[in-house]
């Protein structure tokens, strides 16, 4: 059973056996526009949560990925190198990031889950 | 209407907010020593424009300019001959008043200018992707230490002794407050094997060709060394001229080029403005320093330029940006684009061909007046000789003769290499020019 928690800086993490996927909301890749470049964290890198994780780039900005809770990364998501654009095609599927093994759980219990995350997009 | 940006209440307003007594207290970390008051400079009264014109004249014709005889000074600015097309073509308004693009598109002319440049530039130096220029040479191999830096996620740099020391000092300021700056002890006339000095530390090795003392160096076992320890290979050109003849740094393994393009299109021009190269393979465009003119097409299918990949830029990355170059040196990359178009590819070569016809009979000359050395076995334009006595006194006895008989290496390398002088030839040198060095270097030694 996974859930897919969100942040106020429009990342996701879904946890499966301990390890969390980590990518940006739709409504990130909509602010972005076209994704042109993704920079890719370290295999084997400890992030502590909200340390900076990836870097997304589109046309017209640059932003940093945060991690939304911290741990070992453990899986980057290659693919984006020569095609980006599954960023703005599945940003919650094709389109993720990197993986951590979670160090500490307990902090998803911070996050909003998706009702939570739709609440607060309507309110921006 | 007030002419003055701040009025005194303006200033007592800001002070206050900052609960500062006055201006002088916001300068009271400034060391004593280090204040110079006004009535220190011993400045004459106030004089009329044409007085002004005659005391300036009168202090200009003490210099000794660089076209008024002879002239065999290089060590990293080249006396070439620019076109007078040249500097017709960088006046036209269009060029001339225009600063780096900020609303770029609007620009076209600019642009295209920029690509062309970036095209040569990637052309000469046998490397994939060039940007718009930076500020100069020794700016532009800073940046190139700092890229390494951030490619490799390394911290140190070793910099070849050949590297020109203007250069390694600027790396030293710009670049050693991210990681270690290593200089290798200078070796004139030889290249020293750097190898052992790579470790896993290595960011970057910086290798000049043609060196300092004008050496041709050969770049494989140095490239392969740096690659065999995952460094990288920044190579050093300060004559851009001596490529029309030897292999490009690319082909011999360079993973990043910084290069001064003064020599094209350029004057002396007293040390600066100059225009600085920076090049390197397409894996690294992402940590490519400075501003990128691309081409593309337009809304109906035409060609058109536009300020490429600018979220690396300050403007849009801030402190993440990859460096905090948003600019270049437009006019002067103008210059070079306009001089290398009129040459052509095959101008190009031949004007590489003569200079090192000329440097190649100023050494054979040089060589034969008594006590001289010829330290540099292989060069392109520029070379150095041991002298029977210090260089400094030589170039000065020869000055007074009216020949600027080339740079004291002790100029460079302040209390050392006494006997060392850097000369180096192009095609604005004759064989009158060569024989009156010669003669007058018998004269004065």
């Amino acid at each position: 059973m996974s859930e897919t928690r969100y942040t106020e800086q429009h990342e996701w993490v879904r946890v499966e056996g301990g390890e969390g996927t980590i990518g940006i909301t739709r409504y990130a890749t909509e602010q972005l526009g076209d994704v042109v470049f993704v920079e890719l964290p370290d295999i084997g890198k400890t992030l502590a949560r909200g340390a900076e994780g990836a870097v997304v780039e589109s046309v017209k900005a640059a932003s940093e990925v945060y991690a939304p809770v911290g741990g070992k990364v453990t899986a980057v998501n290659e693919a984006l190198a020569s095609d980006p654009a599954k960023v703005n095609a599945e940003p919650e599927g094709e389109g993720w990031f990197f993986k951590l093994k979670l160090s500490d759980p307990a902090e998803l219990s911070a996050l909003m889950d998706e009702a939570k995350y739709q609440d607060f997009v309507k309110g921006l | 209407m007030r002419y003055l940006p701040l009025t005194k209440e303006d200033r007592a307003a800001m002070l206050a907010k900052i609960s500062v007594p006055g201006i002088d207290a916001l300068f009271r970390d400034v060391p004593k020593a280090a204040i110079v008051p006004v009535e220190a400079f011993d400045l004459p009264d106030v004089k009329g424009e044409m007085d002004v014109e005659r005391a300036f004249t009168r202090l200009a014709a003490c210099n000794t300019p660089a076209s008024a005889g002879p002239f065999f000074c290089g060590a990293g600015a080249y006396k070439h001959h620019v076109p007078a097309a040249v500097d017709h073509l960088i006046q036209r308004s269009e060029f001339l008043t225009s600063y780096t693009p900020y609303q770029p598109e609007i620009a076209q002319g600019t642009l295209q200018v920029l690509f062309e440049f970036q095209s040569q530039v990637a052309l000469l130096t046998g490397m994939e992707v060039a940007n718009a220029s930076l500020y100069d040479g020794s700016t532009a191999t800073a940046e190139a230490v700092l890229m390494a830096q951030r490619v490799t996620k390394r911290p140190k740099a070793i910099l070849s002794g050949g590297l020109h020391p203007h250069y390694a000092e600027t790396i030293e300021t710009v670049a050693g407050l991210h990681g270690q700056v290593l200089r290798a002890p200078a070796t004139p006339g030889r290249a020293e094997d750097l190898a052992a000095l790579i470790d896993a530390e290595t960011a970057c090795v910086v290798v000049q060709s043609p060196d300092v003392f004008g050496l041709l160096r050969d770049l494989k076992p140095v490239a392969d060394a740096a690659h065999a320890k995952g460094a990288l290979l920044v190579v050093v050109v300060t004559e851009i001229v001596s490529l029309g003849l030897i292999a490009s740094p690319g082909e011999q393994g360079a993973d990043i080029v910084a290069a001064e393009g003064q020599s094209l299109g350029n004057g002396l021009n007293f040390g600066g403005p100059y225009v600085g190269l920076f090049a390197t393979r397409e894996k690294f465009l992402r940590q490519l320093p400075g501003r990128l003119s691309g081409e593309t097409k337009d809304a109906e299918g035409r060609r058109g330029y536009v300020l490429t990949l600018s979220t690396r830029e300050q403007h849009i990355r801030r402190d993440k940006a990859t460096s905090n170059i948003c600019t270049n040196s437009g006019l002067c990359a103008l210059a070079f684009t306009i001089h290398l178009s009129l040459l052509g590819e095959d101008g190009f070569t031949r004007l590489a061909a003569l200079n090192h016809a000329r440097a190649s009979s100023l050494a054979d000359r040089l060589a034969a007046v008594k006590g001289m050395t010829l330290l540099t076995s292989q060069f392109f334009n520029e070379f150095t000789l041991r002298l029977p006595k210090p260089a400094a006194a030589v170039v000065e006895a020869l000055a007074v003769k009216g020949i600027l008989g080339g740079v004291p290496a002790s100029r460079l390398y302040p209390g050392a290499m006494q006997d060392l002088l850097i000369v180096a030839a192009t095609e604005t040198n004759t064989d009158e020019d060569i024989a009156a060095f010669a003669q007058a270097l018998e004269e004065v030694l």
